[in-house]
């Protein structure tokens, strides 16, 4: 008796599961969200009302909890009015999947609601500067530096420590000085994008070329480079994938900052879309909205990994990663 | 491995030399020698002891002279190549290439490792002019000499490829031509077919010696199989374990032109014979070493009936 691949240690899957199984990543929470929204004997605690029959402060439309509502139809009942009637419902805050896919194409159709607002594609458009000016301007300082500390042990000794301290500092503390310092409009939130991502770049990138096999550093000196060279001919192009996978990961880190930064000074961007929403209750948009970031980061990576398979053929780990 | 048992007083000395044998050796001691080492001392300081790694180690190589380096595992057969090769610092005596001491890594010292240590980034070609471009060769003619050495070993057609596209045996081929391509005056070779199978590692040897007879390059190889040594090598070097002394310096007495079939021959037996003695019975193991390094008394684990001899 074999086992099947797909439980086997360490064992790579077939292209076929692969595809398949990775749907599957993405199905199964649809699925489930599915089942919550539309079976109307799982969960949905609450009643929204067709008909306010006698009830005076019931209007067509709202929400009620479905002990509260039950409670007025039996009273209605038991006193001869009409009762009100209504349809099993979840929580204005869960739409469904059919509400918020629907929300996708409407909420970039819909017009601003004030005359200076913007329209969705120019919130995320907004957004995704700040993360690509945040990380680049991280990356400048970060990458370099980190390299260094991997490279030399007197530069790590010197950085490391306060890294190490300051990357413990929550960047969003960092915000009202933001402010103060760079002003209430984009300066404040790339900085603060870039708190959150410099100090663990620097760590990470130096592990990564600590990593670096010292036995190819060795075969490098014997062939008489110097060590000026070393740098530049081995270490750079020997943890360069790595280095590649590292960012990627910063990248996705920088993602989760945006919120927090952007609230900074005044809100803009994908944010400002998403609190305007809830403020008016839609959250069918909201949950686009939040989607659509998973989907561009998503995206973004994934074009990430496709590009490093090109740059980086000799690299034998990220054939086994997706 | 040949463990044919001829008994040690059939067997001529080691040391008798045909007349072919006794010329070459003279004419070989009468090249420029490239390489002295005298009363080399290392020690490497952990905390709390100090390990002896060699002590007063004595040896010269003659130009295009194949020393094997043979020891017990621990005797510091790495540990020497890595001073030789100037990545490790010696704790006392002199290392002189053609009479100038060496004091780090440089180009006129190649070095095989016994890992692979190709450049994995670098198609094969590259790695071969790795060592000319940053010795200042110009990419073109670093490029047309990379293709050259290339050919040498047959491995052209490999030449866009990468390191992990290739088999251990190539690997190391690629390896020996990227040390050689920079010229170099010594070629270290620290067991480069240890983890090869049995069939590559005699090819790679037969291999290893064509090359050595078309180029001006001396070879310091190190081993701690005795018929590698014997095959490839104009005298051998023994060293014994804790701490690395040198034992004997053997001249092989095997005529060259080596083949496969001499490894039968009664100079091949004698020689052989010499070094099982020297390194299996000539070692004297201290106390607490030798304890350290017995094995523990495993309880039976099958059933007493079910026996295997
Ligand atoms: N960096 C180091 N620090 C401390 N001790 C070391 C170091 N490198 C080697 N040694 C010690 O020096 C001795 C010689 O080591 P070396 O690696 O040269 O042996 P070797 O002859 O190459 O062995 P093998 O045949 O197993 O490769 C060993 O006892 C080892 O423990
Ligand atoms: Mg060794």
């Amino acid at each position: 008796m074999s086992k099947p691949r797909w439980l086997r240690i360490l064992r790579p899957l077939s292209p076929h599961a692969r595809f398949v199984i990775g749907i599957a990543s993405f199905v199964l929470p649809l699925a489930l969200w599915g089942i919550v929204s539309y079976v109307p004997v799982v969960w949905h605690p609450q009643v929204l009302i067709t008909d306010p029959g006698s009830v005076s402060y019931l209007d067509v439309g709202a929400h009620m909890e479905r002990a509260a509502f039950e409670s007025e139809v039996a009273d209605a009942r038991h006193e001869g009015r009409a009762p009100p009637k209504g349809v099993a419902a979840n929580p204005i805050y869960l739409p469904s999947p059919g509400e918020v896919l629907k929300a996708f194409y409407t909420s970039f159709k819909t017009p601003p609601p004030t005359k200076d607002g913007q329209w969705l594609h120019q919130s995320l458009w907004h957004s995704i500067q700040i993360i690509f000016w945040g990380f680049v301007i991280s990356s400048v300082f970060g990458v370099p530096l980190g390299i260094l500390c991997g490279a030399y042990a007197a530069i790590a000794r010197l950085s490391e420590p306060f890294v190490e301290f300051f990357r413990y500092l929550p960047a969003p503390a960092f915000g009202a000085l933001a402010v103060a310092i760079l002003g209430i409009y984009d300066g404040p939130k790339i900085a603060i994008i870039v708190i959150g991502t410099f100090f663990q770049q620097v760590l990470i990138i130096a592990n990564t070329t600590r990593k670096l096999d010292p036995a190819l550093l060795e075969a490098a000196l014997t062939l008489g480079t110097r060590s000026r060279q070393l740098l530049t001919r081995v270490v750079i192009p020997g943890i360069l994938p790595d280095l590649y996978r590292d960012q990627r990961i910063l990248l996705g880190w920088a993602w989760t900052y945006l919120i927090v930064a952007e609230l900074i000074g005044t809100t803009s961007g994908i944010t400002w879309f998403i609190t305007q929403q809830a403020r008016y209750q839609h959250f069918a948009n909201v949950y686009a909205a939040i989607a659509m970031i998973g989907i561009i980061g998503l995206g973004i990576d994934m074009l990430l990994a496709l590009l490093g398979r090109r740059l980086f053929p000799w690299d034998r780990s990220l054939a086994k990663t997706a | 491995m040949n463990d044919i048992a001829v008994p040690a007083a059939l067997l001529p000395s080691y040391r008798e030399q045909s007349p072919a044998v006794r010329t070459r050796f003279d004419s070989l001691k009468a090249r420029e020698v490239m390489l002295t080492v005298s009363h080399l001392h290392k020690n490497f300081e952990t905390p709390g002891k100090t390990t002896v790694a060699l002590k007063d180690i004595n040896f010269s190589t003659h130009r295009r002279e194949f020393l094997c380096v043979v020891g017990p595992s621990g005797c510091g057969k790495s540990t020497l190549a890595r001073i030789l090769a100037g990545l490790e610092e010696h704790s006392a005596g002199d290392v002189l290439l053609q009479g100038r001491p060496v004091t780090g890594p440089g180009s006129d010292r190649g070095m095989v490792f016994q890992g692979y240590t190709l450049f994995p980034w670098l198609t094969v070609k590259n790695n071969v002019m790795f060592g000319l471009e940053v010795n200042g060769h110009g990419k073109l003619e670093s490029e047309r000499e990379s293709m050259q050495w290339l050919q040498l070993i047959g491995l052209e057609k490999f030449a866009d490829a990468y390191p992990h596209q290739l088999s251990g045996g190539m690997k190391q081929r690629v390896a020996i031509v990227r040390a050689l391509a920079n010229q170099p005056r010594i070629l270290l070779m620290d067991e480069p077919f240890g983890a090869l199978d049995a069939q590559t590692r005699c090819r790679m040897q037969a291999h290893l010696l064509e090359i050595w007879r078309k180029i001006d390059i001396t070879i310091i190889f190190i081993t701690h199989d005795l018929d590698e040594a014997i095959f490839l090598a104009d005298r051998i070097l023994v060293l014994s374990a804790h701490p690395g002394e040198v034992q004997e310096l053997i001249e092989v007495p095997v005529p060259r032109p080596r083949s496969v079939a001499q490894f039968v021959s009664p100079e091949f037996l004698t020689t052989k014979a010499r070094l099982e003695e020297l390194i299996h019975f000539g070692q004297q193991v201290p106390e607490e070493e030798q304890e350290q390094e017995d094995y523990p008394i495993l309880a039976r684990m099958t059933n007493v009936t079910d026996n295997v001899e």
